[in-house]
């Protein structure tokens, strides 16, 4: 079938969808829909609305990037507009077939917003405040296409980039137009993307190959998954073009093992792109050939390197070459010129070649062009996944787009780039994000990332909680990374713990510069970042655990107490009961006390003393005589 | 086992580069790389056992011991760390005896921790043979683990 073929009947396909008489229902049902319940909402769409012999189409799509309001259904009433429903789970699912369906009103308390047209005291979805601020391109298909169906992604203008890229571009002519974009690498380390794309192509060698970086390493991110789960044929057509343009014939897609649904979703879409002959042998009728396999990591973070990846692919350990090392641009998969780059990076091709590298650097900052994802999550009312415009303030993301800090709390910091990154505090909230503010800030862009912290949230424990991460991911290779990470670990322990000193402080930042130097690879270069950056922007809480012995944030056990409070507790006996080291004294009609030196802190005590009552109470340091009375 | 095994390799061709499907394959089948399925496995790629039993400690994803029937994982990422997957952790613990990376003696349950399911809205989380528990606390992960020894 001819291109110009399959994009009509596409198109057509699309079109006979909106105009069609029967109700169409869309569920989120990515990851993060499938966590919040979405596939009971699917079943039970599904077996109402045959019950009630209502004829429908249900499809399931990726994630629109509400991850708050999960699950996220579409309702698509004949001739209406498309109507989001927030929170639908099987409960709601089965008011809205009732109440919207059958009786017609579309149950606007429930609605996000709306699309392709208006109803009545609801808003339109892109109007929202959490969507409004955003730039989606990569982003553009997330949510509201069936990445399943490849005729979806065809509809929305998908592979055209791939014809006119293989029909009437050279491959230089490809290369430079990704340079003049100012795209960068949005992996990490933002290196400009035409630069690399060139230097493969001029590398030497007839066998080359493209490697798409879907490692997603960073624990609390998952911005890349949700690209793969949402739309994955953007993924492949950058990729292929890439191959085009660099001269490679094989591409493979390293994905971390743990995203089950990404890799069957990417299994499906290379099949259907291999069955539309936009991957295989004579790509569309030209002379161009290019594969596609799936690479699945077996979860090492360090693997997230290139040459280290690449040894993986290979069979080995990953650990990242020694130094000197060849570029992976020369010498990269099987000692052959390799081009490797994130998942984005590749998402972000076809409009570059469509639209034009001045249309795509119309958005974005002098250095830093185009748009950043992030995964907006931890104590922020909007968790999800967003798509800026780079150079918008850190302010403008966590408090127009997040809506702020939840429970009436207090902001204190925010973390870009993972294990990588650093914490940047109130005081750099109207930075702009992109590549150069963020590393000046001493934080950095990272893959995507972006925690917000409250005033409950410790930040030594989050800068231990991060080297422990590392520590443990670290590959051995050099002594600083990993005996370095170990000390550190151990001090910022004993600091958690109660157990350290004024010099620890000073002992960290020397250790922290000293593994920087003496690492190979970026991930000990970058080991010591959460903890450099707490230092230095909340050094105060350091010295409240070395000095005061205490957590201000209450959060460190060493460094914390419980007690019940007299006029509070109703002797329920409920806390006593359930206490694991049996520290609470008391009976029925007495009021209970706890044993300062029995209790471990373990907060179950506070947790589970009934809401009504709230008789426990968490403070900061140890109990004073006073207190104990 | 020896079945099952010779199916797997059966598609390869022993080459190294395919060891880390091979082995991903062998741990889809038993639920973990039993030693002898590992020595096979070298024999037909030609390396060493050393090498294969040295890639395989390196992954995370690798285990050398059978898993529960119930599987517990709990998510220690991020946005669940910030807010309060260490008790969680702890409270799995307390109520399964166990440490994270071990199963109970009688092969019941299994604890695992990850770095991020991606449901980090709904944090803290934890996955319980594949079904995602959300929001949790102390007090639900004992209500989940008591209810009549079944989750
Ligand atoms: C320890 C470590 C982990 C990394 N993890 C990832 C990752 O998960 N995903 C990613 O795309 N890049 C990761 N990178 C960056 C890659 O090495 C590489 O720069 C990137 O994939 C190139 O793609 P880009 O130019 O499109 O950003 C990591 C680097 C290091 C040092
Ligand atoms: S950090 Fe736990 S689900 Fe993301």
């Amino acid at each position: 079938m001819s291109f110009e073929r399959m994009k009509r009947e596409a198109k057509e396909k699309r079109e006979a969808l909106r105009q069609s008489k029967k109700p169409l229902i869309l569920v989120g049902t990515a990851t993060c829909g499938r966590s919040a319940g979405a596939l009971d909402t699917l079943e039970v769409f599904r077996r109402e609305l045959k019950s009630r012999n209502i004829d429908a189409e249900i499809i399931e799509t990726g994630c629109l990037g509400l991850c708050y309001a999960e699950p996220v259904v579409g309702v698509v009433k004949p001739g209406q507009p498309n109507i989001w429903y927030r929170n639908v789970s099987a409960e709601r699912a089965r008011e809205l077939i009732e109440g919207y369906l059958v009786k017609g009103d579309p149950l606007a308390d429930y609605a996000l917003g709306s699309t392709e047209g208006s109803v009545e005291g609801i808003p339109h979805l892109f109007d929202l405040p959490m969507l409004k601020p955003q730039v989606r391109r990569v982003l553009w298909n997330c949510g509201l296409i069936d990445p399943t169906n490849i005729d979806h992604y065809i509809a929305s203008g998908g592979y055209e980039a791939l014809q006119r890229a293989v029909f009437e571009m050279e491959p230089e002519e490809v290369i430079n137009e990704v340079k003049r974009s100012g795209l960068r690498g949005l992996g990490g380390a933002g290196f400009p993307a035409g630069r690399k794309w060139e230097a493969c192509r001029r590398a030497p060698g007839d066998e080359k190959y493209v490697i798409c970086n879907a490692d997603e390493g960073d624990p609390g991110a998952f911005q890349d998954r949700s690209v793969l789960e949402g739309d994955p044929h953007s993924v492949l057509e950058g990729m292929i073009i890439a191959g085009y343009a660099v001269g490679a014939r094989k591409g493979y897609i390293y994905v971390r093992a743990e995203y089950p649904l990404a890799v069957n979703y990417l299994e499906i879409a290379i099949s259907q792109a291999r069955e539309r002959g936009f991957v295989g042998e004579n790509i569309l009728g030209s002379d161009f050939s290019f594969d596609l396999d799936i690479f699945q990591g077996a979860g090492a973070f360090v693997c997230g390197e290139s040459t280290a990846l690449t040894l993986s692919i290979e069979g080995n350990r990953g650990m990242p070459k020694p130094l000197p090392r060849p570029r992976t641009t020369e010498k990269g998969l099987w000692d052959k010129p390799t081009l490797l780059n994130n998942v984005k990076t590749f998402a972000n091709i076809r409009w570059i070649i469509n639209k034009g590298a001045d249309w795509f650097a119309g958005v974005g900052t002098e250095r830093s062009k185009g748009t950043a994802i992030f995964s907006l999550t931890g104590k922020i009312a909007n968790c999800g996944l967003i798509e800026v415009p780079l150079g918008i303030t850190l302010r403008e993301i966590i408090f127009d787009i997040g809506g702020g800090i939840p429970g009436g709390k207090v902001f204190k910091a925010v973390q870009t780039g993972g294990p990588s990154g650093g914490c940047l505090p109130v005081s750099l909230l109207d930075t702009p994000v992109d590549f150069d503010s963020l590393t000046t800030a001493g934080s950095i862009m990272g893959s995507g990332g972006m925690v917000v912290t409250d005033e409950d949230t410790c930040m030594v424990d989050l800068a231990r909680y991060f080297l422990d991460f590392t520590e443990k991911e670290s590959c051995g290779q050099c002594s600083l990374c990993r005996l370095g990470s170990s000390q550190m670990l151990e001090i910022l322990r004993a600091i958690t713990e109660g157990k350290g000193a004024m010099e620890d402080i000073d002992l960290l930042i020397e250790l922290g510069e000293a593994i920087k130097i003496g690492s190979i690879c970026g991930l000990g270069q970058t080991i010591p970042n959460p903890v450099l950056t707490t230092i230095r922007y909340f050094r105060e809480e350091y010295e409240a655990h070395i000095l005061k012995k205490e957590c201000p944030a209450r959060v460190c056990r060493a460094l914390i107490s419980y007690r019940i409070l007299p006029d509070k507790c109703e002797a329920c006996m409920i806390c006593l009961r359930n206490c694991p080291v049996g520290a609470i004294k008391g009976g029925k009609k007495e009021v209970h006390v706890i044993d300062q030196d029995k209790c471990s802190r373990c907060g179950v005590c506070m947790s589970i003393c009934p809401e009504r009552f709230s008789a426990v109470e968490c403070i900061p340091g140890q109990l004073s005589e006073e207190d104990l009375k | 086992m020896e079945y099952s095994l010779s199916e797997i390799l059966s598609s390869y061709k022993g080459t190294q580069g395919e060891l880390i499907p091979i082995l991903q394959k062998v741990q889809a089948e038993f639920g973990y790389l039993p030693e002898e399925a590992m020595n096979r496995v070298a024999e037909f790629c030609r390396v060493a056992e050393s090498k294969v039993f040295g890639i395989a400690s390196f992954y995370a994803q690798f285990r050398f011991v059978p898993l529960g029937r119930t599987q517990v994982t709990a998510c220690r990422g991020t946005a669940c760390h910030v807010r309060g997957a260490p008790q969680i952790v702890d409270e799995l613990k307390r109520q399964l005896g166990i440490e994270e990376g071990e199963t109970t003696p009688d092969l019941e349950y299994s604890l695992e921790t990850v770095a991020c399911i991606g449901c980090c809205a709904l944090a803290p989380c934890l996955v319980i043979n594949g079904k995602v528990e959300s929001k949790m606390t102390p007090k639900k992960v004992k209500e989940l683990l008591t209810k009549g020894g079944q989750v």
